[in-house]
């Protein structure tokens, strides 16, 4: 035997032992570092249970209320760490119930890892107790997934999922393991994924596309910045502000872009979309030069696609090339992750700055505030806004939150008003609107980042979808704040009726339970706010609690979201009442 | 870039996995696009699967359907062609009664003119093959069905491209990476 050979038997010898699938499950999440994960036992995910017992002391499971709960718990994690979120149910509705947050997950690009498990391989397809096709049914909402039905496929179908959910543009994967593989020994090593030859997660940057977007930017006249989150989950934000500032370019957020530069930053110019700031929407079809970085021109933010920008040239960062010209035609694609790229142009690009044109941003901010922004945050008027309510947890976080939303009225007020000093501040489920989202995502967000102040922004429809896990929240002991702004309505919708459906109510009005009992039937410390002058002293006991807290707002009932672009209108066609 | 509908014919080097079919025809669903036809054999590429799929679309359509293709993790790589940029061929085969062979002796000039072959012959029936171009499918089988056809089943498109397609080379530049 030559000294190699010897060499790798060795290493061999050393490294693998003979033990379960259900344990080999465990040591690989361990291998890459998970510490906690989300999940709901049950009949063919019980060996794994089992193992996790053993290695309770490595790794924490969190039991949460419902499968769905587990997903967004894992988004939540995911979203403000930067980490793979991990999830794992048992096979049927465990796995089915899973699905919302997957697709969630798929959409707004999270790394999810997400484990169920399977009947036993010689049950499947023969519609065995709680078996069902995970594997077809999250095909179209997962980044990749694959049946395991053999103990000695798991370290490397674990090690391919972790490779894959965090990789280029990040997503969910889940890895169905049937329960014999689960039981079965083989002998256990491991080793990280690196690469797989048929994905190619970061497309190399062609330069020639970075000085032809350098030269572009630096003639133009009117240049205007959209970022999304790619400028996030590719930890881009330094080199974002850099480009900002020696360019001297406006710069607008999507939903999911939010946080990635402070919000007080002078050419931070807002939100784009259906409910962002009226400049950036109005002006994305006055600028001469838009460069979208890590966006995807989703629906929501253009409008219709017709009258988007057509005046402008487009210059599109991006790391995944099905997004370019899916939407938007560009003039050049800068394909790559963001943060290479972004520092790849910055030598190349002209100190600048555009006095007039960030003018025409102020001018334009002046008339909101004037019209919308002034009514919200300091009304006049008897009942509360959901912007006053904002405005005051902005003062008693001094904007250091992490603001987790739900989907409707209340988070486009969240996302509008929130000040956000530090980067992964806003947690949202942008492209699937998920209502039911933030409660779950809030404790994925504060057991991840326990040093941060989390609250959580719900309205009393989407509260009430995932209610429950305010026993997670219990049995954690997170202090979590929790904020429900209840205008005994499906806020969202009602305004769509109110403007779009000649006010018919169709099932939008809620009769609602007592929240605040509800809270305390969990023990969580609890209020209910009616008045403004009860506002500001409830939301500082609120921040001040060293536990979680539950905070009603009961807010006018049939206030509405403005400005909006009402859906398939022009940007330009935003409206202010 | 042109929105008029025309045939194209999508090629796909894809690794050999359970659920890679699901994505890939999910891809043309979620868009309300009917497949054409649909083959996937062995490449010229040990362990690499081709898949040979004919849609009717707009260029604008090839072009991003190919995209979310290639995104699929287990995509090596996707290409659309039209029907100009490849070599392209269908099979099909018929099963007549034997009987008639003797009884309508324009069959035998049928076979012959076609250029089909006869696969097997015995008392019942006999099956013929041919391979050739849609057209030339469809007149062979209108020239039989006056006689009655006891069976017909075509195959989808398989096709081979003008232009190189650089597989390969792909997959050494990634082994040696």
């Amino acid at each position: 035997m030559n000294t190699e050979t010897e060499k790798k038997t060795k290493e061999v010898a050393q490294t693998t032992e003979r033990i379960t699938g259900s344990e080999a499950i465990i040591r690989c999440l361990i291998e890459e570092g998970v510490d906690v994960l989300y999940g709901y036992p049950g009949g063919a995910i019980m060996p794994v249970y089992d193992e996790l017992f053993k290695f309770r002391d490595k790794i924490h499971h969190v039991l949460t209320r419902h499968e769905q709960g587990a997903t967004h718990a894992a988004q939540g994690y995911a979203r403000i760490s930067g980490r793979v979120g991990v999830a794992m149910a048992t096979s049927g509705p465990g796995a089915t119930n899973l699905i919302t947050g997957i697709a969630d997950a798929q959409i707004d690009s999270t790394p999810l890892v997400c484990i169920t498990g399977q009947v036993a391989s010689h049950l499947l397809g023969s519609d065995a107790f709680q078996e069902t096709d995970i594997v077809g049914i999250s095909t179209p909402v997962t980044k990749w997934n694959h049946q395991v039905t053999k103990a000695s496929e798991i370290p490397e179908v674990i090690a391919k999922a972790f490779y894959i959910a965090k990789s280029g543009r990040p997503g969910p994967v889940l890895i169905d393991i049937t329960k014999d593989a689960q039981f079965e020994e083989f002998d256990f090593s491991y080793k990280k994924c690196t690469g797989i030859r048929s994905y190619n997660p970061v497309p190399k940057i062609n330069i020639d596309a970075i000085e032809a977007a350098a030269s572009l930017i630096n003639q133009a006249k009117k240049p205007m910045i959209i970022w999304g989150q790619g400028i996030i989950l590719g930890k881009a934000e330094t080199e974002l502000k850099a480009v900002i500032e020696k360019a001297g370019i406006p710069a607008a957020w999507t939903i999911l872009g939010a946080s990635a530069l402070p919000t007080s930053h002078p050419l931070n110019i807002g939100m784009v979309g259906m409910h962002g700031n009226y400049a950036p929407n109005r002006l994305t079809n006055e600028c001469d030069v838009l460069i979208a970085i890590g966006m995807r021109f989703d629906d929501r933010v253009t409008g219709n696609l017709n009258t988007y920008a057509k005046q402008a040239k487009i210059i599109h960062f991006e790391i995944d090339p099905a997004e370019v010209d899916k939407n938007v035609k560009t003039d050049i694609a800068v394909l790559g992750d963001s943060k290479e790229s972004l520092a790849a142009i910055l030598p190349l690009l002209n100190e600048n700055s555009y006095p007039e044109w960030l003018q025409e941003f102020k001018d334009l901010y002046d008339i909101e505030f004037e019209k919308v922004i002034k009514n919200d945050l300091h009304p006049t008027k008897e009942g509360l806004t959901m912007g006053e309510v904002l405005n005051e947890i902005n003062i008693q976080t001094k904007g250091n939150a992490a603001i987790v939303s739900d989907v409707g009225q209340h988070q486009m007020i969240a996302c509008r008003y929130a000040d956000f000093n530090k980067t992964k501040s806003n947690i949202t489920s942008g492209g699937l609107g998920t209502m039911g989202f933030a409660l779950p995502a809030a404790i994925g967000a504060k057991m991840a980042a326990p040093e941060r102040e989390v609250v959580a922004i719900i309205g009393d429809g989407g509260f009430q979808m995932t209610i429950q896990e305010l026993g997670t929240v219990l049995q954690q002991k997170l202090a979590l704040k929790i904020v429900v702004l209840n205008n005994e309505f499906l806020g969202m919708v009602r305004q769509w009726q109110q403007l779009f459906f000649d006010r018919r109510y169709a099932s939008t009005e809620m009769t609602n339970p007592d929240f605040v009992t509800i809270a305390k039937g969990y023990y969580i410390n609890s209020k209910r706010v009616k008045t403004r002058e009860e506002l500001a002293d409830a939301v500082k006991e609120m921040i001040a609690s060293k536990e979680a807290y539950f905070l009603e707002v009961c807010v006018e009932k049939e206030d509405n979201v403005f400005p909006m672009i009402p859906s398939g209108a022009s940007v330009s066609d935003i409206r202010l009442s | 870039m042109n929105e008029e509908i025309k045939t194209f014919t999508i090629s796909i080097y894809t690794e050999n996995n359970i659920g890679l079919l699901n994505r890939i025809s999910a891809i043309f669903q979620r868009r309300h696009i009917n497949i054409e036809s649909l083959t996937t054999s062995q490449s010229e590429i040990e362990g690499v699967n081709r898949f040979v799929i004919v849609v009717n679309i707009s260029e604008i359509q090839a072009k991003k359907v190919v995209k979310q293709i290639e995104k699929q993790v287990e995509t090596i790589k996707a290409y659309y062609h039209t029907d100009e940029q490849t070599i392209f061929t269908e099979s099909c085969m018929f099963k007549i009664k034997s009987a008639l062979l003797f009884e309508e002796p324009q069959i035998q000039n049928i076979i012959k003119d076609s250029n089909s072959q006869i696969v097997t012959v015995n008392k019942e029936f006999f099956v013929l093959e041919k391979s050739g171009r849609r057209h030339e499918i469809e007149s062979l089988r209108r020239d039989l069905n006056v006689f009655g056809i006891m069976q017909f089943v075509r195959s989808g498109r398989i096709a081979v491209t003008k232009s190189e397609m650089k597989i390969s080379e792909m997959l050494v530049a990634f082994n040696n990476q």
